[in-house]
Formats: structure tokens, C-alpha cells, sequence
């Protein structure tokens, strides 16, 4: 089992003719992805590696039974696409793009708030991965494998690291998900957390933190009183300087809040055990099993 | 992105928020002349010199007179034009004063404290108002949380009156001030959308004997990820002086890069990553020099950027490459590393851990490359590697 996708996920990926769009959809594709369309205005009719491509998203959706849309779309025009694939209701959004405003981020959290047909993975994250099965997004497919742990991460390159260390040690993902280093962005962990509690196949968690915000302390609420499975940690960020946007919009110690500290006391608290380094991710989750 | 207190204000005037009569100054007889000319104009001869620095806290650290008199606000102009302020927000080296603000004293009844700012939690606008001006605002929030009030803006709505009603009583204002209150504030909440900042604070927001609502202070901070809608302004209120010049070389190279106190260089993709990269360093008792994102998407020529960077800063005694393909290519990473030696030497301790796409090919241009390189197969051993390499 899984959470978000499998191997009947139907792929839309918007803005699959941009350079990036057009590699990554090569990608997805070559790992198995079932990549039924893509969405470009005024390339409707137009095909790329046998994907065909059309002008709208209820057009491909429509045309395809798309049930989850890949974004790629620069970000001026971000927003656009993410509104357009809920007006479409496509069930599951990705979306990859980094720079996305936060004004417009406050607008497409407002109309997703308004409904219950999509839910938004992202901003600025790799995506989401079901090794085997099915890959949305810009991971390197090739680290993964498939077997029983989740991984939940604000970090691209962090749930990489997880992902390898798992996979050396012969411990299969069930499902890795990175929900971005925004703001504001469209899943938070505990909704995450909740899939993987209620999935049969999975057996344990890796969460991964940054600094900024208070997402990290929520989750660690909500493991302490809900989750029933163990959950090993780590928060990035443990030495940087307060005031300095540590690269994601989202990574800010301001005013006090967003420590590292802060968030390791409140996940040990928890019950989760956080691993010392991000080296140690990988056999801090072994060991609890 | 910050920008000073006068384009500040010049922006609330274009809003219609009312602020002090002021002039910005680069010089004393540029701050002589301004003096001269809002006494004139007023006929109040309080004036008050501020330094212009993006920094806050400039007041404890001697950079705000409130001065009586053409001379003395010549005396105040020479005294803090040039002077290098250290205040808790400019770190310890300070900042050099090379800009100032001399405005129009006003009779202040008293103090209040409002602000703007994105509100993670609501995914909303946060207004924050309170009855405790010109006081460190993460204090109140501390001591007196009661006191300070605060309503969201729904993006679908905008500013209602009522929330400005709230606000208004729980400041206790008179119904002339609530008059003056309500025009600014839905001036500045259209400044904060319209203008994609990440924070519009007024501290302190002042009430005049005669019932005036006024910005005594002003501070606005853009959401940098809205550059491409406001580009001619926001280059033309850029300061560039206020900037680390390798921060602003790494910005236009499409790199996120932050200079730290320590002497290990880090070059590593991806923020997360980087972070703990730095962490993992502190971890061994090294002490990391910068903090280094090349991003996903970034370009041979960037990473050879990156690396020049790194390289021409003298404090770095040791370098450390660490990296896990994603988008990143491990070749291309190679390869701005090599162009980058090729050019400028290479004469500290390097240590590259490479991973992911591309990786056999990263590693055998490193191989090739001739370069004295220590490799390591895991972040941890990587760290501790040139912690032991930069003792020297």
C-alpha cells in the first residue's frame, strides 16, 4: 500500500513543454509514470514523447481521466495553473515550481480552504514518490525502494538523504512526500502524518523539519495524541543565525520563533527519537523498529 | 528585500498614509538646508536627525537626535553621518550611517504600535495593533501578549470596516482619531498587497495633541519572490551599500549564499541540505563560513561562481562539497569545480562527498581533474574530514 499515489495514478503535468518540464516528464515517464497528458496554452493538439498535449486543463482531464496534475509552470503564472487545476478538479496537485509569491499563495490557499475536491502538494518541493509504482516530480527515481517506512519532509535534498540512507540499509519507502519549504503551502505535516497513520503499509515515519514557522510543533502535537506508529526526526537549521532566510522563503528564525531547539524538544516530547546529524536518519529509524 | 525609513514613507504618502514632513539627506549641508526649510515651513523649530540604515534599534544606538535649532541639527547631521551604528539587528560589526532623514518635530500625545506581516499559521494578512509604542515589539509579545490585538484579512474580502472598529477601541482612540486610523490603516493594508511585502510596521504610530493619526516610523520589507511585478521600483530603492557585496555577486548568479564567522566553506544544493550541512560541521566542532545553496537548476557557470566565492574569501581555511543529485547533476557540479581551480588554484583542504544523478560521472572528472581532493561517501564523514583538515 501507499498514500496520494499508485501505480493507477493518471499523470497531467502543466508546463510539460518548458525545458525543465519536457526533462523531468522524460524522467517520470522512464521510471513508469503513466503520463497520460500535458497542459501548454496554444499547444493543444501538439504531442511530446507520444504524451499529448492540450490547451486546458479540463481539456486534458476531460480527454484523459487525469487524476493528479505535476506543475512546472514559472512563477509569475504559478498560481494560474494551480487555480486552473482545481477548477478542474484534479484530485492531487503537485507543484515543483520555486518563487511562487506569497500574496498568491494566500489567494490559492483561500479558494483550496473553499473546497474539498483537490488537495496541494507544495510549492516548492520535489514531489511525491511511490518507489515502483508511481513518481511525481524531480527526485532521482533510482534512490528509492519499495517497502514499508514514510517519509515527510520540508526538504528536497533531505528526503533524498533519508530515501538513500533507508535504501542502504534494505529498508523500503512505502511513500516519500515533500511538502515544500514555503510560507504557505498546501499540505502541512499533520495531514501527511494522518494518510500514513490510517495506511496499512506503512510501519513507521521519517519527518523532516527545518527551521521557521511552527509546522514541526503542530506535528509534534498531534503525533503525541494520535499517531500510533514510531517516528524518528530531524530539524535542519540547528546553527543558523537568527534574521537570515536560510534559501526556502520559509526557513526564518524571526522574533524568537522557529528555533531548531524549540522544534527537537517538542518532537522528543512527543515520543519522536531525533537523530543527532542528518547522517544518522536512516539507522535512528531502524532503530526503532 | 528592506529598503530605508524615507522610501519607506515616500511609499505611505503615495497611499495616503499621512508622515512627518521630511528630507532626505547624503550630506551635513544637505541636512543644514533641510533643517532650515522645515523650520521655515513649520515654525517649529524641533527637528529630528535620523540615520538611515536597514537596521532597527537606531535610537539606542545614538542614531535618532531630536534637536531644537538650525545649528543643532547641523551638529546632530555631522555627529551621526559617518558614524558606525551597532544595534542588536546589525550584528557586531555595525553599520556605517550614509544616509539621513531630518523631519518636522510634532507634539506627540502618545505611542501606539501597528504592524503588517504574513501570518504562516492563518495563511492570511496579520494586522497587529497595540497600545505600546515605541517599544520593542517581541518584548510586549513576551510580557504583555494581551495588549497587543489582532485581525486577519480574507483575500476574498479584503479589510472590512468592522475590523478596523475593533482595532480602533481596543486602542482606545477618540472619534476624530478613529477617522484618521481608518484611512491609514486601509491605506497601508492596499500598500502591503498591492506592493507583495512580507512586513509594513509603524512603530511607533503616533497621536498628535490635535487628534492626528500619524507614521512617526516606517518600515516596509518586499516579499523577494515578487521581483518580476515590480521591478523599475524596486531596483531604484534598492541600496546596494546596505548589502554583503559576495551575497549580492551570489544573488545575481541565481545562488543563495549567506556569509557566516566560521572557516570551512560549504558548497551543497538544496536549502535543506545546506542547513544541515552547517549543522553537521558545528556537530564535529568546525565552524562552517557561509552558507552555500546552488539550487536545483543551477548552471556550470554558477557552480563555478559558487566556488569562486568561496575561494576568494581568506577566511576560508578548508572546503567542503557536498551534494545529492536530484535536478543537481553531479557532473556539472564537477565541473564548475574544476573550471573554478583552474582558475584561482586551489590552496586549502577540499573535501567532496558526491551523490545522485550523475554520480560515476562527477567522480571521475574529479578523479581526472589532478586536484588534491579528499573524498567521502557520507555527509558525516565528509564533516568530520575537513573540521580535521582546517586545524591545519
Amino acid at each position: 500500500m501507499s498514500i496520494l499515489v499508485d501505480k493507477n495514478t493518471k499523470l497531467v503535468v502543466q508546463g510539460m513543454t518548458g525545458s525543465v518540464g519536457k526533462f523531468h516528464t522524460e524522467q517520470m515517464l522512464g521510471y513508469g509514470t503513466k503520463v497520460v497528458a500535458g497542459v501548454t496554452p496554444g499547444r493543444g493538439g501538439q504531442s511530446f514523447m507520444d504524451v499529448p498535449v492540450f490547451n486546458t486543463m479540463r481539456e486534458a482531464v476531460k480527454q484523459t481521466g487525469a487524476n493528479a496534475s505535476c506543475i512546472f509552470v514559472p512563477p509569475p503564472f504559478a498560481a494560474d495553473a494551480i487555480l486552473e487545476a482545481v477548477d478542474a478538479e484534479v484530485p492531487l496537485v503537485v507543484t515543483i515550481t520555486e518563487g511562487i509569491p506569497v500574496m498568491d499563495m494566500i489567494k490559492v490557499r483561500r479558494v483550496l480552504d473553499s473546497q474539498h475536491k483537490t488537495r496541494l502538494i507544495g510549492p516548492n518541493c520535489p514531489g511525491v514518490i511511490t518507489p515502483d509504482q508511481c513518481k511525481i516530480g524531480i527526485m532521482p527515481g533510482h534512490v528509492h525502494k519499495a517497502g514499508r517506512i514514510g517519509v515527510v519532509s520540508k526538504s528536497g535534498t533531505l528526503t533524498y538523504e533519508a530515501v538513500g540512507q533507508l535504501t542502504a540499509l534494505g529498508i523500503g519507502q512505502s511513500t516519500a512526500v515533500g511538502i515544500g519549504g514555503d510560507p504557505i503551502n498546501g499540505t502541512d505535516f499533520i495531514e501527511i502524518l494522518k494518510l500514513f497513520n490510517d495506511d496499512p503499509g506503512t510501519d513507521g515515519v521519517i519527518l523532516i523539519g527545518e527551521i521557521g514557522g511552527n509546522a514541526e510543533e503542530q506535528a509534534a502535537a498531534w503525533i503525541k495524541e494520535s499517531f500510533r506508529k514510531p517516528v524518528a526526526g530531524f530539524i535542519a537549521g540547528r546553527t543558523a543565525p537568527p534574521g537570515k532566510r536560510m534559501g526556502h522563503a520559509g526557513a526564518i528564525i524571526s522574533g524568537g520563533k522557529g528555533t531548531a531547539d524549540a522544534k527537537i524538544t517538542a518532537l522528543e516530547d512527543a515520543g519522536v527519537k531525533v537523530a543527532p546529524t542528518p547522517s544518522d536518519m536512516g539507522t535512528t529509524l531502524q532503530s526503532l523498529l | 528585500m528592506n529598503i530605508h525609513e524615507y522610501q519607506a514613507k515616500e511609499l505611505y504618502r503615495k497611499y495616503g498614509i499621512p508622515v512627518p514632513r521630511g528630507i532626505a539627506c547624503m550630506s551635513v549641508e544637505e541636512a543644514t538646508a533641510a533643517a532650515k526649510e522645515l523650520i521655515e515651513e513649520t515654525g517649529n523649530e524641533v527637528v529630528v536627525v535620523k540615520a538611515q540604515i536597514h537596521a532597527g534599534g537606531r535610537g539606542k544606538a545614538g542614531g535618532v537626535k531630536v534637536v531644537k535649532g538650525v545649528k543643532a541639527a547641523t551638529e546632530a547631521a555631522t555627529d551621526i553621518l559617518g558614524k558606525t551604528l551597532v544595534t542588536h539587528q546589525t550584528g557586531p560589526e555595525g553599520k556605517v550611517v550614509q544616509r539621513l532623514l531630518v523631519e518636522q518635530g510634532l507634539a506627540i500625545k502618545s505611542e501606539l504600535y501597528l504592524a503588517l506581516v504574513v501570518d504562516r499559521e492563518a495563511s492570511r494578512v496579520a494586522i497587529m495593533a497595540s497600545t505600546e509604542g515605541g517599544m520593542d515589539i517581541e518584548e510586549v509579545a513576551a510580557r504583555t501578549p494581551e495588549r497587543i490585538y489582532t485581525v486577519h484579512i480574507d483575500p476574498a474580502v479584503g479589510l472590512q470596516g468592522y475590523q478596523t472598529r475593533q482595532l480602533a477601541f481596543a486602542l482606545g482612540l477618540s472619534k476624530q482619531e478613529q477617522k484618521g486610523f481608518g484611512k491609514l490603516l486601509s491605506g497601508l493594508a492596499r500598500l502591503f498587497i498591492d506592493e507583495d511585502c512580507s512586513i509594513a510596521e509603524i512603530n511607533p504610530l503616533i497621536l498628535t495633541e490635535d487628534e492626528r493619526v500619524i507614521a512617526l516610523d516606517a518600515k516596509v520589507n518586499f516579499d523577494s519572490n515578487a521581483d518580476f511585478r515590480h521591478e523599475a521600483y524596486w531596483s531604484s530603492v534598492r541600496d546596494l551599500t546596505e548589502e554583503a557585496p559576495t551575497e549580492t555577486e551570489a544573488k545575481e548568479a541565481g545562488l543563495s549564499y549567506i556569509q557566516l564567522d566560521g572557516n570551512i566553506g560549504c558548497l551543497v544544493n538544496g536549502a535543506g541540505l545546506a542547513m544541515s550541512t552547517m549543522d553537521t560541521i558545528k556537530y564535529y566542532g568546525g565552524e562552517p563560513a557561509n552558507f552555500l545553496d546552488v539550487g536545483g537548476g543551477a548552471s556550470q557557470e554558477a557552480v563555478t561562481k559558487a566556488f569562486k566565492i568561496i575561494l576568494q574569501s581568506t577566511a576560508v581555511k578548508g572546503i567542503f562539497v557536498n551534494i545529492f543529485g536530484g535536478i543537481m547533476r553531479c557532473d556539472t557540479i564537477a565541473n564548475g569545480v574544476v573550471a573554478a581551480t583552474k582558475e584561482l588554484g586551489l590552496e586549502v583542504p577540499l573535501v567532496v562527498r558526491l551523490e545522485g544523478t550523475k554520480v560515476e560521472a562527477g567522480r571521475k572528472i574529479l578523479d581526472e581533474s589532478g586536484l588534491a581532493i579528499t573524498s567521502a561517501s557520507t555527509m558525516a564523514e565528509g564533516a568530520q574530514k575537513i573540521v580535521e583538515l582546517a586545524k591545519g
